[in-house]
């Protein structure tokens, strides 16, 4: 069974060691500005809401890609950047319909969550469980992922 | 059923790929007349830049790739399509015949009328050839003349001046990017390359290119400039050459309806060559960008499987632009619908810019100067349609929340049950 990230807004408290934890892992400093995931504050609401990919099944990134550069991982499902192949063109980042695909200035290569490789740093490091790492099937990214479908081009006329 | 592709860049190859997943037994030939293999011509900036390799630009990497799927790759051009015989002519002399026919043949650079533009170090920058010419005048300190600064202009004149060369961008028009930037965020690219040691001359026209290496480049300003180098990007004409006599509408890319197949039966168009549906406007016409050729081959291929009918409802003309560290993008209907509302804010100083278009709380359209962070929302907001309700007021208020704007509406914070309908 396939995991994935279940992110229960609700349980969020703003604390941001999710931000704290992911620019660690994957870019080694501690910098919220580096992090793969977001944690977004309303502030009127009085919410806290957690938001980065959800490994779409249409994966508009990886069907942009001009050069291949993006694959997915066989381990996990996620949707991974091959750094070598990356060119820089950005495509990605205006395709990806959740824009969670972002470019990175430093390096002139896009960066995506990519789950950890299977250990995401943002659930281990959440104290509230806001951000669990758990069987996909229960996840409830059913509706972010509805929503990803309505961005295809396409209807389908009969099959 | 035996499947023919002409062309194989980023359409074609997506074509046949689609074709293969849904037809596993199925013939399929795709035909380029270039001598490589099948590659991203978009990509071709960036071994420029020395980012990657030629073979960084190649569609797929690994060269056992199509011989995996089945598919058959023929270095060849097809001459000719006759319809009436359903089979189509290459320059070997060899004839194929096609159950279903896809043209995925891009476009090609044209030259202004003008004098010297046949002279040796006068190039288009379109194909790895183009490159090979370029790469081998643009060294260090080469003097470069640019003649176009429209999209694939910037995109070539980024890679220039990572070259380290003395370049001079010339363009007709009155701003950079005319057609995906309006004149406030243009302006600001302009001034951005000034800055940063690129000559631009707006309103100005090349009148004539004589002279060996250096060659002299005359201006509609009455300048001369020195060059070794001289790159033209000045719009492109879609290849349908070949299909004269085969009856095929076009006008000036192939016409297709919503299933992208041409006025004649069986014979398919994608990618650049093909003037498919917009998503903003319902119109068809030639978007040539990467992310429509890659729509248009998959859908076409769909199509062309028996059975089954998939209808194109337009791709997002969408574009996004890196002039020396200053990202730029445009979205759908950033020039604004009759009848909507828009929101902007225009931090010059800053070099950061943001235009919001709105149908009702619906965003129809965008520009973006300076900002590189979620910039994709702006295609999943405009694309699915999603009501803002309150949050398009907070938009109008301040533009920037936007990422803010899209998570609440589709996690439903502050908002109305119409989000997701
Ligand atoms: C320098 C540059 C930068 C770009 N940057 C971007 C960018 O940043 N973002 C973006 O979205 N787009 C960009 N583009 C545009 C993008 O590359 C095109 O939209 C895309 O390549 C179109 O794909 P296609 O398959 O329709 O056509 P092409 O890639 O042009 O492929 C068509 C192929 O068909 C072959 N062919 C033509 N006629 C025949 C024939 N009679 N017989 C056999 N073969 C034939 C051609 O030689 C070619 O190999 C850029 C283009 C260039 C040149």
């Amino acid at each position: 069974m396939q995991k994935s990230l279940h992110i229960d807004p609700g349980k969020c408290t703003g604390c941001v060691q999710c931000e704290l934890a992911c620019s660690f892992e994957n870019e080694g400093v501690f910098n919220t500005a580096k992090s793969r995931i977001k944690v977004f504050t309303f502030h009127q609401e009085g919410r806290f809401v957690p938001y980065t990919c959800t490994q779409c099944d249409e994966a508009w990134c990886m069907q942009a890609c001009p050069v291949d550069a993006i694959v997915i991982n066989a381990k996990t499902g996620s949707k991974d950047i091959i750094e070598d192949r990356c060119v820089g063109c950005k495509v990605c980042t205006i395709a990806c319909p959740f824009g969670t695909v972002n470019y990175n200035q430093d390096t002139g290569k896009v960066i995506k969550c990519d789950l950890c490789g299977g250990d995401p740093a943002c659930a281990s490091a959440c104290p509230t469980a806001a951000i669990t790492y758990i069987d996909a099937d229960t996840t409830g990214l059913d509706r972010m992922r509805a929503w990803a479908a309505k961005t295809d081009n396409t209807a389908q006329a009969s099959a | 059923m035996n499947y023919v592709i002409v062309g194989a860049g980023p359409a074609g190859v997506i074509a046949a790929e689609t074709l293969r997943r849904m037809d596993a037994g199925a013939s399929i030939q795709l035909i380029g007349d270039e001598p490589e293999p099948p590659y991203s011509r978009m990509a071709i900036p960036y071994c420029l830049m020395g980012r990657v390799a030629e073979d960084g630009t190649y569609l797929r990497k690994s060269d056992r790739h199509f011989d995996g799927l089945n598919i058959e790759v023929i270095n060849d051009r097809v001459l000719s399509v006759s319809a009436a015989a359903a089979s189509v002519a290459l320059g070997s002399g060899t004839t194929i015949s096609y159950d279903r026919l896809l043209v995925a043949t891009g476009s090609t650079p044209i030259s202004p009328p003008i004098e010297g533009m046949d002279l040796p170090g006068v190039h288009p920058c379109w194909t790895l050839a183009d490159y090979r010419n370029i790469a081998a005048r643009a060294d260090k300190g080469a003097k470069v003349v640019l003649m176009g600064a429209g999209f694939i202009g910037c995109i070539i004149l980024e890679a220039l001046a990572a070259r380290g060369v003395d370049l001079t961008v010339v363009e007709l028009e009155n701003r950079m990017v005319p057609r995906m930037m309006n004149e406030a965020s243009g302006g600001l690219i302009k001034r951005w390359c000034e800055q940063r040691g690129v000559r631009v001359l707006t309103s100005t026209r090349v009148e004539g290119i004589t002279g060996g290496n250096p060659l002299a480049v005359s201006l509609s300003n009455g300048e001369t400039l020195i060059a070794n180098l001289v790159i033209s990007a000045t719009g492109v004409a879609p290849n349908t050459q070949f299909l004269e006599g085969s009856n095929v509408d076009i006008d000036p890319g192939i016409l297709v309806n919503e299933c992208l197949e041409s006025s004649v039966a069986n014979l398919f168009a994608a990618g650049d060559v093909a003037q498919g549906r917009d998503f903003s406007t319902g119109d068809y016409t030639i978007q040539a960008i990467q992310p429509t050729a890659v729509d248009h081959g998959r859908v076409a291929a769909s199509n062309m499987t028996s059975g089954h009918e998939q209808l194109h409802r337009g791709s997002l003309n969408m574009n996004v632009l890196d002039t020396m560290g200053l990202v730029s993008t445009s979205f759908g209907a950033w020039e604004g619908v009759s009848g909507g509302e828009s929101a902007e804010l225009n931090a010059p100083d800053r070099f950061k810019y943001l235009n919001l278009q709105f149908h009702d709380d619906v965003l129809v359209g965008a520009n973006t100067l300076g900002h590189i962070n979620h910039i994709g929302v702006m295609r999943g907001l405009i694309q699915t349609g999603l009501h803002l309700g309150v949050w398009k007021d907070r938009l109008l208020d301040n533009p920037l929340c936007l990422m803010e704007a899209y998570v609440a509406a589709t996690q439903g914070v502050g908002l109305t049950t119409k989000a997701l309908d």
